[in-house]
């Protein structure tokens, strides 16, 4: 059953509320640059489609538009996060960090500057624009760099949340956002701190854990229910935190022994390559690795590709079993 | 500002301080890049010791000028000028590239304090520090902002995004200054990959441009002065180096890049003679 003490909405599977991580960060810069007048936001030729102009309506003196130049935006941002301003810098996660990836390394991470990478238009759901622009890659990039912490937004909500807290960090951070619309699963009241994982649905003595990050946590909690149809107890986690991982994903996978991982990201190098590094160490436990399978994308509607890539429910179904039958007896 | 001669030949004893000690760190290093940094240690010298608002001990100084270093890898000039100027120790220069050491191969900000940012690979500089002056602008500060970079790094697709962007906003707070030495790791830059007309691409790019000889003190700090009166544009200083400047024997070679003192060419001067023969022709060229 859905964790009360995560505050979910009401209608989680009845008819959610429908929004963008993305539009989530649009909220959440405009608060943050009320809280604190050093928040400055980069965009390269993308202010809309990242929900920058929000923040250029409220803030135009603090926002900056740097052209269609990725490395020059991670740089500029480096210069003024290395001048002591807070600057979130907003492309396509495909172009940043997928082509400034190496100004990232050096500049901010090995500055250690509290300047904050946005990268929207993560994933497979970006839909029509095809494989090069559906980023799969941007966590693994992210969390292989010393310094940083790499968030991924279940929902708008959480996306403004995180985008506050970002900006309190002191710290580099990754966030990564979908364009697509998709279910608000958490509201103002679900609690929201860097590092800890949340506990969405927990059946009696669960069998195995499945732990999501981005929206397809909505898929994990779908899948949560038809597991307990066929009378198999889970818990279901957001983990919105992929650097650094939470130690409650070991007493979880401890608990259930059985694992499996949910991401709209390749299954190597991101959640599933994170939990999979944790518990090697900490717990070896079986795990089952819903993502994309080592393959690009194509052109086609969110839930078409969603489908095609086999992210959807009955695959999360599908493989929960196949983990907790590979327990050890 | 008015410079007198003998300001200028105070300036012109401490670079030849500096390249002594570059040459001899490097010596001790094993490894690293001995042309580019003696190219251009008679602009360091001036800016240490005379262009730059610092206080060498108190690096952290608010109001101090901000010197960015674009091309990492010649740090040697930059840690045996700021040695000489009382940051640190100079014989710390020779823990150069030693393990535990302050004095990165490449510099790192958070190593020793005074280096503004860490740098290395290359083009990335210029952004970073218009990122800086766009900044200190918006808050009215009234320091200025330097890059160093160097001519080989003006291949890279990064710095002319950094131009194009100080270009855009005016950045007069912002003073470049490129090594144009003409040579680069595989040969001569014009070889490798023509980078002429230099002074027309930036102009092209809203700079103010100011070619100078690299070697002549005064001529430099003319150029900062001038790129302080400038109210419209950013302003590049277009330095034409003679890599190797001031040990004749590997002046212009690009083969001592990237090679220290008994490491390189040995055609001209044996490697266990180089360190000693460097030295007297760094004093002789003084003369």
């Amino acid at each position: 059953m859905i964790n009360p003490t995560a505050k979910l909405a009401a209608n989680i599977f009845e008819k959610p509320d429908m929004a963008s991580t993305r539009e989530g960060f649009g909220k959440g810069v405009v608060e943050a640059g009320k809280a604190d007048e050093r928040v400055v936001v980069l965009t390269a030729d993308l202010a809309e489609s990242t929900q920058a102009h929000h923040f250029q309506k409220a803030f135009p003196e603090r926002f900056i538009q740097v052209g269609v130049a990725e490395q020059n935006m991670a740089t500029v941002a480096a210069g003024m996060a290395n001048y002591g301003k807070i600057p979130f810098f907003t492309s396509y996660a495909a172009f940043s960090p997928g082509r400034n990836w190496e100004q990232i390394r050096t500049t901010i991470a090995l500055n250690d500057l509290p300047a904050i990478a946005c990268g929207m238009h993560a994933g497979v759901s970006v839909g029509p624009d095809g494989a090069t622009h559906q980023a799969l890659e941007d966590m693994a990039m992210m969390r292989a760099l010393p310094k940083f912490t790499v968030i991924s937004a279940c929902d708008a909500e959480e996306g403004r949340k995180a985008t506050l807290a970002a900006a309190k960090l002191g710290k580099p951070v990754y966030m990564r956002f979908g364009r697509e619309k998709t279910p608000m699963m958490t509201t103002a009241e679900t609690p929201f701190e860097i590092g800890k994982l949340n506990v969405f649905w927990r059946g009696e003595k669960p069998q195995v854990a499945i732990f999501g990050t981005g929206p397809l946590v909505h898929n994990a909690l779908l899948a949560a229910r038809e597991l307990e149809k066929d009378g198999i107890s889970s818990v279901v986690a957001n983990v919105h935190t992929l650097k650094p991982p939470d130690p409650a994903i070991v007493s979880l996978a401890q608990e259930t022994g059985a694992v499996v991982t949910v991401e709209e990201h390749q299954v190597h190098g991101g959640l599933g390559g994170a939990i999979a590094e944790l518990l090697a160490k900490e717990a070896p436990t079986p795990i089952e690795f819903i993502g994309m399978q080592d393959k690009f994308g194509q052109s086609g509607t969110a839930a078409e590709l969603i489908e095609h890539y086999e992210m959807g429910v009955l695959h999360i179904v599908a493989a929960a079993k196949e983990a907790i039958g590979r327990k050890k007896i | 500002m008015v410079i007198t001669d003998a300001e200028v030949k105070n300036i012109e004893e401490k670079a030849l301080a500096i390249r002594k000690t570059i040459v001899e760190m490097l010596e001790a290093a094993k490894s690293g890049h001995l042309a580019g940094p003696l190219g251009m240690t008679d602009i360091f010298a001036a800016l240490y010791f005379h262009v730059l608002k610092h206080n060498p001990k108190d690096p952290a100084w608010a109001e101090r000028d901000r010197l960015f270093l674009s091309n990492g890898h010649i740090c040697p000039v930059r840690y045996s000028a700021m040695a000489h100027a009382g940051y640190f120790p100079v014989e710390e220069c020779m823990t150069l590239r030693k393990f535990g050491s302050r004095l990165q191969g490449h510099p790192e900000r958070d190593m020793l304090p005074g280096v503004e940012t860490t740098s290395g690979p290359l083009g990335s500089g210029l952004s970073q520090a218009s990122g800086y002056a766009y900044a200190a602008r918006m808050d009215g500060k009234t320091f200025r902002v330097f890059c160093a970079m160097s001519d080989g790094e003006q291949e890279e697709g990064n710095t002319w995004e950094g131009a194009m962007f100080a270009g855009k906003y005016r950045l007069t707070n912002l003073t470049a200054i490129m090594d144009r030495n003409n040579i680069q790791i595989d040969g001569n830059t014009e070889d490798v990959m023509p980078l002429e007309p230099l002074a027309d691409k930036y102009k092209a790019f809203n700079w103010h441009v100011i070619p100078i000889d690299g070697h002549n003190i005064q001529q430099f700090i003319e150029a900062c002065d001038e790129a302080k009166s400038i109210k419209e544009k950013p302003t590049l200083i277009l330095a034409h180096t003679t890599p190797g400047k001031g040990v004749p024997s590997i002046e212009n070679d690009y083969r001592w890049h990237g090679a220290p003192p008994g490491k390189g060419p040995t055609d001209k001067v044996p490697a266990d003679k180089q360190k000693d023969a460097f030295l007297e022709e760094l004093q002789a060229s003084a003369r």
